[in-house]
């Protein structure tokens, strides 16, 4: 008798866990949606003067600029470069703990300006707050990525972890793409 | 039981060191040093993260993430069921354990209430307690009706029915299971923390300003959001990914079509119900004040962000209802499932309707000029419920009806949503809702639409699953003495309420006019007796799952995956995988089948 062996899925394991982070992100944007509603609902397009555009402006182009290196993070690997790899993780890294300090700033003049208790800090607090904690979970993943790089856990074949948190930290930064101008540009 | 004790001792530890770290964050900030909120908050954090690592995450999952050794998973017998056991069927069981405790519970509140509701005047308990009763009963039966048939059948059946050999993402499935006893934990902890008194809604500004217990509610209720939303993803990538060759969309047993739109559901709308619940506890904890007037929010704005998750999440309650009856229907007419497409359009256009109708749920509260927008795309849900409503009733038309434990349940189902569908109309009528807002009216219509589908779906989904999931049969007779006594007491209890909702009862307050007395006596009476049928059928199951006569492996004769293997099945489900060949339900179509199941190598050939 012969039988022929059918797969037990046509997919791979790594298509299924794409179509699960897709789902997930999918399902994270609403977190982000609803919280722009928010800002309109209560606030309208109003902003307050003392926002520091400058500032504003520089964690802005600090944020882009980490997802090009973690792009150049994930082709690296693809391509089994691995010295390439932890160069530009690393460099994610730091960008992205700037962009956090950078926040840090902005927080504490925003304390003193229009802080969470007031009409346009609560909608800032809640929207830069919620945003920041994505990003410290992306730091936290790409701290795990250069300590696994370090010890050859990736290689050309072999990288759903990196694919999984850049695609992750594009989506992080897709939402600011959305955000900054929300509540830096608007009036 | 030791995964558990090490999750709770980790909890602890997490707990301990997230409201130690704000305490220093608090010093550091010149702060005073304590606030009880802010630490729970913080706490809590810290504490489930603790819970989840301890009670298998760590061992068998993050070791991994930091280049350890995975610990070898070693449980088998009952203590599978205490452990972070990846097996779909497993998760299952334990998913229906810790909802059935809820549903019991929740129950036991109504009891209260019912108590209480006996007679017009103060009775046993101070209205500030009826309404903390009220509450818990209201967010433990919604738990119950948002997650009981798709944690439990949802994981046990689907990846049966499709031939897969578990789910997409077995460890994320273990981790949404061993999200939810906190759920139940928090809020009976709430009671320590005076329990709140804002009912299953919360409505903003009370609940932003009533006592500690709402904190744990808020808790409780993102904790269930974020185990919803990791079932959605796995369930959605499972069907997408896990089907057995053959398995076309069209071939879909319509079971997993109510999952597929129950998972989308939950996708989309939870986050939603994260984010009001996240700003109220912030307005609570920091003084955000989004919601209470007083400090500049807008309480409308907590109402459009609740109901824009909340009404998904009644369909999220009815959908999974709704295809268990139309399976079990079609199983036990001996007959193709009628209009199947348009039943699936009905699901589906269910999905896409229902994010268009949430400030139904709004029409007195102030703005006049968007009711009739709301009313028309509220009614306009009537047309693919229609197609499910239809596809049933066409299934039964000239059938050979089997009436078995599990069909009179489906069949009771239908008559059930019936009249909460009609009641319901005139809840979306702006002019009649006015009138009937908040009175036992709309308690009456939801019970009859949410324990119609979920409860009664659930019942008979455990009658017809039973010979799956224990290899036991259950007494048909004690099932039969059960279904009357339930379907019966019922309506004896809830088709009163319409008539007590008219004549001007309000719901959530512990006292009503003395002229409604008789029959809110007669209410309770029948709410007793409809609360022990539930007590009768834990003991029938308990019997047929201990000691019932063995059930053959396919008792109803049915073609879909599920009942073409082992009763319970082993752990890879099938022997070798099966493929699909034609519909589900082709009973009485010549020549048809619906799968074929190769048995095991023998090794000879
Ligand atoms: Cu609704």
């Amino acid at each position: 008798m012969t039988t022929t062996t059918v797969p037990h899925t046509r997919y791979s394991r790594l298509n299924i866990n794409r179509i699960g982070l897709w789902l997930f992100i999918l399902s994270e944007s609403g977190i982000f949606i609803a919280l722009l509603a928010v800002r309109f609902y209560l606030e309208g397009t109003s902003r307050p003067e003392a926002l520091n555009q400058t500032l504003g402006l520089i964690i802005t182009a600090i944020l882009l600029l980490s997802s090009l290196t973690a792009y150049r993070a994930e082709t690296a690997i693809a391509q089994g470069d691995q010295a390439g790899f932890l160069r530009n993780t690393l460099a994610t890294l730091i960008l992205g703990l700037v962009f956090l300090a950078g926040v840090g700033i902005e927080w504490s003049q925003a304390f003193r300006e229009f802080p969470p208790q007031s009409g346009f800090g609560r909608v800032f607090f809640a929207m830069t707050g919620m945003h920041a904690f994505h990003v410290l979970t992306g730091l936290i993943l790409f701290g795990l990525l250069y300590f696994n790089g370090r010890r050859g856990a990736y290689s050309a074949e072999s990288h759903w972890g990196v694919e999984a948190i850049v695609k992750y930290w594009h989506f992080v930064d897709v939402v600011w793409v959305f955000f900054y101008p929300a509540l830096y540009l608007l009036s | 039981m030791k995964p558990i004790l090490k999750g709770i001792l980790w909890a602890v530890i997490g707990f301990t060191g997230g409201a130690g770290l704000l305490t220093l964050v608090r010093l550091a900030l010149g702060m005073s040093l304590w606030d009880l909120e802010p630490a729970i908050s913080v706490g809590y954090i810290f504490g489930l993260t603790g819970w989840l690592l301890g009670v298998g995450v760590w061992d068998y999952w993050a070791r991994a993430w930091f280049g350890l050794p995975l610990k070898k998973f070693e449980a088998n017998g009952l203590s599978r069921y205490f452990s972070f056991n990846l097996d779909h069927k497993v998760i299952g069981l334990q998913y229906l354990a810790v909802f059935f405790f809820m549903l019991l519970t929740g129950g036991l509140f109504a009891m209260l209430m019912r108590l209480e509701l006996m007679r017009p005047g103060r009775e046993f308990m101070d209205p500030a307690v009826y309404n903390q009763i009220m509450s818990l009963h209201g967010i433990f039966m919604i738990a119950v009706a948002v997650a009981v048939i798709i944690g439990s059948f949802g994981n046990y059946i689907v990846p049966l029915m499709i031939g897969a050999d578990d789910m997409a993402f077995p460890r994320l499935n273990a981790l949404s299971f061993w999200l939810t006893p906190l759920v139940p934990l928090l809020l009976l902890s709430s009671l320590f923390f005076g329990g709140w008194d804002s009912g299953w809604t919360a409505y903003a500004p009370l609940s932003v300003t009533n006592r500690t217990g709402q904190l744990f509610y808020n808790l409780a209720f993102m904790t269930l959001g974020l185990s919803s939303i990791v079932g959605a993803v796995n369930f959605l990538t499972t069907v997408l990914t896990k089907r057995a060759p053959g398995l076309t969309w069209g071939r879909l047993p319509i079971f997993v079509w109510s999952i597929i739109a129950t998972a989308i559901l939950s996708l989309l709308a939870t986050n939603f119900i994260f984010v009001v619940l996240l700003l109220a506890t912030l307005e609570r904890i920091a003084g955000m004040a989004f919601f209470n007037p007083a400090g500049g929010g807008n309480p409308i704005l907590y109402q459009h962000l609740f109901w824009f998750y909340s009404h998904p999440a009644v369909y999220v309650m009815a959908l999974p209802g709704l295809g268990v009856v139309l399976e079990v229907i079609a199983h036990f007419s001996r007959k193709p499932l009628f209009a199947y497409k348009w039943a699936v359009a009905g699901f589906l256009g269910i999905t896409a309707l229902s994010f268009t109708v949430w400030a139904h749920h709004m029409f007195t509260t102030g703005m006049p000029e968007s009711r009739t927008a709301f009313m028309f795309t509220t009614e306009l849900i009537s047309i693919p419920t229609g197609f499910i409503f239809l596809s049933a009733l066409g299934t039964i038309w000239q059938g050979r009806l089997r009436l078995n434990t599990p069909m009179l349940f489906g069949l009771a189902v239908i008559v059930n949503f019936l009249i909460g569908g009609i009641t319901g109309i005139f809840l979306a009528d702006v002019p009649t809702d006015i009138q009937l807002q908040d009175t036992f009216w709309v308690v009456a219509h939801f019970h009859y639409t949410i324990v119609s589908t979920q409860i009664f779906g659930l019942v008979a989904a455990i009658y017809y699953w039973l010979p799956k999931f224990t290899g036991r049969m259950y007494s048909e007779r004690l099932g039969k003495i059960h279904f009357w006594w339930m379907f019966v007491t019922f309506n004896t209890t809830f088709l009163p309420m319409f008539w007590l909702g008219l004549n001007g009862m309000n719901r959530r307050v512990a006292q009503y006019p003395a002229p409604l007395g008789d029959v809110n006596m007669w209410v309770s009476l029948n709410a007793f007796l409809l609360g022990a049928s539930f007590a009768f059928f834990v003991v029938l199951i308990a019997l047929a799952w201990v000691r019932g006569p063995r059930a053959v492996s396919n008792p109803w004769a049915a073609r879909t995956l599920e009942w073409q293997t082992a009763s319970p099945p082993p752990h890879d489900n099938f022997p070798r995988e099966p493929k699909v060949v034609g519909a589900p339900y082709d009973y009485g179509v010549p020549d048809s089948t619906h799968a074929i199941v190769p048995a095991a190598d023998s090794g000879n050939d």
